[in-house]
């Protein structure tokens, strides 16, 4: 077994961007030579879950304005900035010389960063850029990685 | 034709990354005892922060002109230098990296607008790691490295060349009266190759530009200087002297790697080719009296052959202080080949980079201060290192390279151990992206 904190350091994302198996094979039907299927290999997180490893980046979440989204407190997001933001995409943007996860409100011209509290009402977090200044959104966040066990 | 993308002042751009609130400030990077600034901020060179300037004489800005210092964090710089070498290499048949934050690429064959893959490149490296790049292209690496000064200086400067070169720069599409007017524009010592001494001498010579270097006689600088600067000058004319992985030293790194004859696909091969490259670069740091603060390690498959399954890692290891000795070193290095090693992979490529240097004479008198404390027992004393390294050299040249090696199997990595690192580096940011307990905090 093992726990969430015995992820070794150099585990992170971006220790290991290029392993990548390369599917060359061609899909025949029924049983190949026994010996022949050299890409088996055990599940590995980094593949399954990241898609540009060079360009993704692990962070970790303080606070509570994102839990409608179900990003809780101390939870771990995987943020990849290849991704072009769009509607939708809970973000990581520079506010302030801060970095603050929202959901990113795009539509009809105007641009805001939304809070996704639980109770859904409360608007006190959203965040709505000043005339004629640019958004600047970090990265995409693709994934949120929860400890369930007690610390 | 080549291009040299080169990342803007690496080490603060590393830092921004992570903590925007450095942005669009003055900020210097520090080197690994705190003593000199071995980065600087585009706002830090304005405020005349000069390259390598003691921490102590600007230190007064911090408080007149909110100037940042932040120590160095190689761990960060290494991995993001890794990740912007990947993106890099996805635009050109070739890549070969010339330090942490520069690589060559060979266009050779490619057509098409190169100025605006150049544009591509240097958005699509800024979009997914953050890190503004420059990038120049000529005929020649001496050209492309002069085309990429000229696109880093006309960016930060604006009137000192035009505009349009600003960034992405090729000297091939640029006019010829053009092209003399950019050369007449640069001073000679900014080119690739010329030393400060050679400068000097030529400056005092009267051979004061880019322009006035490239109108000298060939025979007569070969002459006067030699068979080098001879080579610079028929590159800076378009007559390429240097292919791909062909190149002078650079003067921040020493970078040792080779191609293996055949695939290497067990440890034992590719620690005993680390092993024999880091004493190599020892060697040389040693030469210049040199110390290194930290090491990368990097090896990979090849791209060539499409069958295979690829892999190539890289990791820079910061040392607990810096050292010239092979042992150290070694040790270093081979850690991080286990820790990076993966079966079933056919490498056949490794090197080894020792970066963060410095002179060894102020790394000397540290030593002394931490010698007592965290040397383990047992251990000699450091001038019998000393010593030792002086002996192992000489035998070495006397009787050939490798005949006196380090033996990778008896090394620990107690080099790496992290005790003492708080101590030196008092203003370190988090090592954002290799420790799992230091990534960066996002506000929900």
């Amino acid at each position: 077994m093992y726990s969430f904190d015995a992820i070794p350091d150099g585990a992170a994302v971006g220790s290991d961007p290029s392993a990548k198996p390369r599917e060359t094979r061609s899909t025949a039907a029924g049983f190949g030579s026994p010996g022949a299927d050299s890409t088996v290999k055990r599940i590995d997180l980094n593949d399954a879950l990241i898609r540009h490893p060079d360009a993704t980046f692990v962070m970790r979440a303080a606070g509570a304005a994102m839990q409608g989204a179900g990003i809780d407190d101390a939870d771990v997001l995987l943020v990849d900035r290849a991704i072009q933001p769009s509607h939708g995409h809970i973000v990581v943007a520079v506010v302030d010389g801060e970095l603050v996860c929202r959901r990113l409100w795009k539509q009809a011209g105007s641009t805001r960063l939304e809070a996704a509290f639980t109770d859904n009402h409360a608007t006190h977090a959203d965040i709505v850029p000043d005339e004629g200044m640019p958004l600047e959104v970090w990265g995409v966040v693709t994934t949120v990685i929860k400890s369930l066990m007690p610390r | 034709m080549f291009a040299l993308v080169d990342a803007n002042n690496m080490y603060v751009s590393c830092e921004r990354v992570f903590q925007p609130r450095l942005c669009g400030r003055p900020v210097v990077v520090l080197s690994s005892n705190d003593g000199a600034c071995i980065a600087r901020s585009n706002e830090a060179k304005d405020l005349g922060v000069k390259m390598a300037q003691p921490w102590f004489q600007v230190r007064h800005l911090e408080r007149s002109a909110g100037l940042l210092a932040v120590s160095a964090n190689f761990e960060l710089y290494g991995d993001m230098s890794s990740r912007m070498m990947a993106v890099v290499a996805r635009f050109a048949p070739r890549q070969e990296v010339y330090s942490i934050d520069e690589s060559f690429l060979d266009f050779e064959g490619v057509r098409g607008d190169l100025v605006g893959i150049g544009r591509d490149l240097r958005a699509t490296v800024l979009m997914e790691t953050g890190l503004p790049t420059s990038v120049g292209f000529g005929p020649t690496k001496t050209l492309a490295k002069l085309a990429n000064h000229i696109a880093k200086i006309a960016d930060r400067k604006p009137g000192s060349y035009p505009g349009h070169l600003a960034q992405v720069c090729n000297l091939v599409t640029l006019s010829e009266a053009d092209r003399l007017k950019a050369f007449a524009a640069t001073e000679v010592g900014n080119v690739w190759g010329v030393g400060r001494k050679i400068g000097a001498r030529l400056v005092e010579g009267g051979v004061r530009t880019v322009l006035d270097l490239v109108r000298c006689d060939v025979a007569t600088l070969r002459k006067q200087f030699s068979v080098v600067l001879e080579k610079t000058v028929l590159e800076l004319r378009g007559t390429s002297c240097l292919s791909m992985d062909e190149a002078p030293a650079a003067k921040q790194q020493i970078l040792v790697s080779r191609s293996f004859g055949k695939a290497v696909t067990d440890v034992a091969g590719i620690v005993e080719a680390v092993s024999e490259f880091t004493s190599r670069a020892a060697e040389s740091l040693r030469l210049q009296d040199g110390a290194a603060g930290a090491v990368n390690v990097f090896f990979t498959t090849s791209p060539f052959r499409q069958n295979d399954r690829q892999h190539g890692p890289s990791v820079t290891v910061p040392l607990v202080r810096p050292t010239s000795d092979s042992r150290h070193l070694v040790a270093a290095a081979v850690a991080a080949v286990h820790r990076l090693f993966r079966p079933g992979f056919n490498y056949v490529k490794a090197g080894v980079m020792l970066v963060d240097l410095q002179p060894a004479d102020q790394r000397q008198c540290e030593l002394d201060l931490f010698s007592a404390a965290s040397d383990a027992p047992g251990e000699q004393p450091q001038r019998d290192r000393s010593a030792l390294m002086a002996t192992m050299d000489e035998l070495n040249r006397r009787f050939g390279r490798s005949s006196v090696h380090i033996g990778s199997a008896s090394t620990t990595a107690h080099e790496t151990d992290e005790r003492s690192w708080a101590t030196r580096q008092e203003r370190r940011s988090p090592r954002f992206t290799t420790r799992w307990d230091e990534m960066p905090t996002v506000r929900t």
